[in-house]
C-alpha cells in the first residue's frame, strides 16, 4: 500500500487512541479539585465520607487515564518527526515554539505534581495537595491550549510569511489566536466536559444498577448530571460559532459536511444521504428544505457553497458527511439524556432509589457517549482539512514519510494491536473498579464517623 | 569562534539545551527503567515496593525525554527527520516498550488481583524493549548511521550495555529507597550488574574511535589528549569507588545514597565524552548544529519560554523528590 496512506492511517490510529484520554482528563481534573473542596467544606460526617470516596475512586481513574494519554502523547511526539518529517521542515519554525511551549508550560506542570497530587497526600499538607491538584488541571488545560493553537492555526493559518518555501512568524499573537481557534478551544473543552460528565453519569449508574453504591455514587451521578445539562446547551452554541467561523474560512469543509454538490441558494440538510465522489452526487437523500441555509446562513434563502466549485482540492465527502452527523446525533442525544434525568431526579425530590431502571440501563449505556461525539467531531476537523496539512498553502502528501512502506506497515499492526488491548483492558479496568468496594473506606460507618469523626482524621482518612 | 553572533550562538544553546534534557532523560528513566528490569528477580511484594519507590517520579522523568526529541524537532528539524527515518523502526518499538510499561504500571494495582503477574511481566517487558531500543539508537546514532559489518555489532554492544547500566542504577536507587531485605536483594543487584556495565562502558569508549575517524582524531592528538584524559580517569574512579562502596557496611546505612550519586557523574562524565566527540555536529560528520537549525527568530522565541519556565520546572522537581524524600513507603492514593 502508498506509504503515504498507511503513514496517515498509522497517525490517525494513534491521535484516535490519544484524545480518548485527555478528552476524559481535560475535564476530570477540575472536576477532581471540586470533590476534593467538597469534602473539605462539608460538616455532615457522612457527607464528608461521600466526597471523599469520590475523589478517590475518580483520582484512580484520573490516574489511569492520565498515564494512557502520557504514552500515547509521547508517541505522538515522535510520531511528528517519523511521519510527516517535511511538516517540521517547512513550518518547523511556527509549529515549533508552539509544540515546546506545550511541554516546557504543560507537560512539565501536569507530570510535575501529579505524583504528589497521587500520592502526596500524607507527606504534604492540606494547602498544597490542594494546590497540586490545582495545577494538573491547570496544566491539563494549558497543554489542550497550545495543541488547539497549533492545530487551529494548521486550519486557519496567520500571521505568518513565506521565504523560499519556508514559513517564518510574523506575528505570535495572530499566529496562537488565529481566526478559528478561540472556537475550537471552547468547543474542545466543553466536549471534554461532557465526555467527563457521561463518564461520572454512567459509571455511578452502574453501581446503582449492580447494588455496589454507596451515597457516594449518588452525589457523582447529581454532579455528572447537573455538568452534563450545562454543558450540553453551551456546546450546542458553541458548535453553531464554530459552524460559522468554518463557512467564512474552509467552505470546503462546510460542503462536505452538508453533502453539497452545486452552490445552492436555500439549502436542505440533508439527514440521510450516501455522497458518492464517483457520481459527484447522493444517493438516497433524505432532506429538510432550507435547514441547511437558515442554520449557516441564518437565512432560509442564503447562499452555501458547493463541492464543485472546488474541483481539485476538497476533503473526502463521505466520511465527513457521517462522522458530522455521528457527533451531532450523539450531542443532541446527550442533551436530551441529561435535561430528562436532571428533571425526573428533581421531580423525586434527588431520591436515587426512585430512580427507573430503564433509565439507569441507559444512563450507564452512555458511558462512553462523550468519546463517539469527539472522535466524530476530531474527523469533521481533521479529515476536512485534507488533502492539505496546512489549509490551501501545504498538502499532506507533500510532506510524508520516506520511509518504507513495508515499515510503516509492521508499526501500524503493532501499534493497533496494542491499542486495542489497552482500550478493551482500561474500559476492564474501569468496570473492575466500579464495582470493587473500596477496601479501606467500606468498613468505615456513619456512626464510627458520628462518634469520633477526629479519629478518622487523625489516622489520614480524611485528611 | 570569538566572534560569533547570537545567531549563531543560538543553536549551540540548543543543542546544549537538548543534551541536557536527554541526560537528565537517561538517567531518570534510567533509574526507573533498571528498577522494572530488576522485577523479575523479586518477590510479589519486593515488586510493590520497588513500583512504589518509583510510582511519584516516573511521569516526570519521561517527560524529558519529550523535551528532548521535542527540541530535536523544533530546534533541529532537518536533523530530526534523518535521525528519525534512520532509527524508525527502533524507535516504534521503544514506543511499544514505554507504552506497555506507562500502562502496566497503572494497570497491575487496578486490575483484578489474578491480573497483577501479567501486567507485571508487561511492565519487565516493556522496560527490556525500552532500554535495549535506546540502546541500540544510540549505538547507530553514535555511529553516524554507518553501512557495513562492524556498525551493526557496534550498535548491539551498546544495545546490550545501556540496559545493564540502566539495571546498575536502578539497582543503587533501589540501594538508596529501601531498607532491610529488598535492601540487601539491591546490593547483590548492584554488584551482578556492575561487571558487564563497566565491560560495556570500556567496550564502547574504544571501539567509538575505531569506528569514528573524526572521534579518533579529536580523543587521540596532543595537546587535547591530556584535558580530556581527566573524563575516563575521574569514571573510572567513580566507579571503582562504588564496587567498593557495595561491599562496605556503610552503603546499608548513612551512605546509602553515594552509589547511586556516583553512578550519575559517570553517567555525566560520559555525556560530556559523548559531547566532546560529537560536536559541533547533530549528526556526526554529516549535518552541523547551524546547517541543522531552525531560523533564529524561532529559536529566540523558544529561549524565553526556556529561561522562564526551565527554573520554575527544576525548582518543582525538586521539590516533589524533597515530598517523597527518604525510604520508600507504600503508595497509596491521596
Amino acid at each position: 500500500m502508498d506509504a503515504v496512506l498507511l503513514a496517515r492511517i498509522q497517525f490517525a490510529a494513534n491521535i484516535t487512541f490519544h484524545i480518548l484520554f485527555p478528552s476524559i482528563s481535560i475535564a476530570l481534573g477540575w472536576v477532581l479539585l471540586f470533590f476534593r473542596l467538597k469534602h473539605l467544606r462539608a460538616t455532615d460526617p457522612q457527607q464528608k465520607l461521600d466526597w471523599l470516596r469520590a475523589y478517590r475512586l475518580w483520582t484512580k481513574v484520573f490516574a489511569l487515564t492520565f498515564a494512557l494519554g502520557v504514552v500515547s502523547g509521547v508517541t505522538m511526539s515522535f510520531q511528528f518527526g517519523t511521519n510527516w518529517p517535511g511538516y517540521m521542515e517547512r513550518v518547523g519554525n511556527i509549529a515549533g515554539p508552539l509544540l515546546s511551549y506545550e511541554v516546557l508550560t504543560a507537560f512539565f506542570l501536569e507530570a510535575g505534581f501529579l505524583g504528589v497530587m497521587l500520592f502526596g497526600h500524607r507527606r504534604v499538607g492540606e494547602a498544597i495537595h490542594l494546590g497540586a491538584t490545582f495545577l494538573v488541571a491547570l496544566g491539563t488545560l494549558m497543554s489542550a491550549f497550545w495543541i488547539l493553537a497549533l492545530n487551529s492555526w494548521m486550519q486557519t493559518p496567520a500571521g505568518y510569511e513565506i521565504v523560499d518555501g519556508q514559513f517564518h512568524a510574523r506575528n505570535w499573537l495572530e499566529i496562537v489566536f488565529n481566526p478559528s481557534f478561540p472556537y475550537r478551544f471552547v468547543h474542545m473543552v466543553l466536549a471534554s466536559s461532557l465526555t467527563c460528565a457521561f463518564l461520572l453519569i454512567g459509571i455511578s449508574a452502574w453501581q446503582l444498577l449492580k447494588g455496589v453504591a454507596t451515597a457516594s455514587a449518588s452525589r457523582v451521578l447529581r454532579t455528572g448530571l447537573v455538568f452534563a445539562a450545562l454543558a450540553a446547551p453551551a456546546q450546542m452554541v458553541a458548535g453553531d460559532f464554530h459552524g460559522l467561523n468554518t463557512l467564512k474560512y474552509q467552505p470546503q469543509k462546510i460542503a462536505a459536511v452538508e453533502g453539497i454538490w452545486e452552490t445552492t441558494r436555500g439549502a436542505p440538510l440533508l439527514l440521510f444521504a450516501i455522497p458518492d465522489d464517483a457520481t459527484r452526487s447522493n444517493h438516497f437523500e433524505l432532506a429538510v428544505p432550507k435547514l441547511a441555509s437558515l442554520i449557516l446562513r441564518h437565512d432560509p434563502d442564503g447562499e452555501l457553497k458547493g463541492l464543485n466549485e472546488f474541483p481539485s482540492a476538497h476533503p473526502p465527502v463521505l466520511p465527513l458527511f457521517w462522522s458530522f452527523r455521528i457527533m451531532v446525533g450523539t450531542g443532541i442525544l446527550m442533551l436530551l439524556v441529561s435535561w430528562v434525568g436532571l428533571w425526573r431526579h428533581w421531580r423525586d425530590g434527588w431520591e436515587f432509589s426512585l430512580m427507573p431502571r430503564p433509565l439507569l440501563r441507559l444512563f450507564a449505556g452512555m458511558t462512553f457517549a462523550g468519546w463517539v461525539a469527539t472522535i466524530a467531531g476530531w474527523y469533521v476537523t481533521e479529515i476536512g482539512r485534507q488533502p492539505f496539512i496546512v489549509s490551501g498553502l501545504i498538502r499532506t502528501s507533500e510532506v510524508a514519510s520516506r520511509v518504507p512502506s513495508a515499515s510503516i506497515a509492521l508499526t501500524l499492526v503493532i501499534y493497533v494491536t496494542l491499542y486495542v488491548g489497552l482500550l478493551v483492558a482500561y474500559v476492564g479496568v474501569l468496570k473492575y473498579m466500579s464495582e470493587k468496594p473500596e477496601k479501606r473506606l467500606a468498613a468505615v460507618t456513619s456512626e464510627d464517623l458520628a462518634q469520633d469523626p477526629l479519629r478518622y482524621q487523625s489516622r489520614g482518612e480524611f485528611a | 569562534m570569538m566572534s560569533m553572533s547570537f545567531d549563531e550562538l543560538l543553536p549551540l544553546i540548543f543543542i546544549g539545551l537538548m543534551g541536557v534534557s536527554l541526560l537528565v532523560y537517561v538517567v531518570s528513566d534510567g533509574y526507573d527503567l533498571g528498577v522494572g528490569m530488576l522485577m523479575h528477580r523479586a518477590t510479589p511484594d519486593e515488586r510493590d515496593t520497588m513500583v512504589a519507590s518509583i510510582g511519584p517520579f516516573w511521569d516526570a522523568n519521561e517527560t524529558w525525554l519529550v523535551l528532548g526529541v521535542g527540541l530535536l524537532l523544533v530546534a533541529f528539524p532537518k536533523a530530526h527527520g534523518l535521525v528519525l527515518s534512520e532509527l524508525y523502526l527502533p524507535t516504534a518499538l521503544m514506543l511499544v516498550g514505554l507504552i506497555l510499561r506507562g500502562a502496566a504500571f497503572d494497570f497491575r494495582v487496578k486490575a483484578k488481583a489474578d491480573r497483577k503477574a501479567m501486567w507485571d511481566r508487561m511492565f519487565i517487558a516493556g522496560s527490556m524493549l525500552a532500554s535495549v531500543c535506546q540502546g541500540w539508537m544510540l549505538g547507530r546514532y553514535i555511529s553516524g548511521f554507518g553501512e557495513g559489518w562492524n556498525y551493526p555489532i557496534f550498535a548491539g554492544a551498546i544495545a546490550i550495555a545501556l540496559p545493564m547500566a540502566y539495571a546498575l542504577l536502578g539497582a543503587t536507587w533501589l540501594v538508596m529507597k529501601t531498607h532491610g531485605e529488598l535492601q540487601e536483594k539491591a546490593i547483590e543487584w548492584s554488584k551482578i550488574a556492575f561487571a558487564p556495565m563497566v565491560l560495556g562502558l570500556i567496550l564502547i569508549s574504544m571501539a567509538t574511535p575505531w569506528i569514528s575517524e573524526t572521534v579518533r582524531i579529536r580523543w587521540f592528538t596532543l595537546p587535547a589528549m591530556i584535558a580530556v584524559a581527566s573524563i575516563p580517569i575521574t569514571s573510572s574512579v567513580a566507579l571503582l569507588t562504588v564496587r567498593l562502596l557495595l561491599g562496605a557496611p556503610a552503603v546499608r546505612g548513612a551512605l546509602c545514597w553515594l552509589p547511586f550519586a556516583l553512578l550519575v557523574l559517570v553517567f555525566l562524565l560520559s555525556f560530556l565524552g559523548l559531547s566532546y566527540s560529537i560536536y559541533p555536529y547533530v549528526v556526526i560528520d554529516r549535518l552541523t548544529v547551524w546547517q541543522a537549525a531552525s531560523s533564529p527568530e524561532s529559536l529566540r522565541v523558544i529561549l524565553i519560554g526556556v529561561c522562564v519556565t526551565l527554573p520554575v520546572i527544576i525548582a518543582y522537581t525538586g521539590f516533589s523528590y524533597r515530598v517523597f524524600r527518604g525510604k520508600t513507603i507504600e503508595l497509596d492514593y491521596a
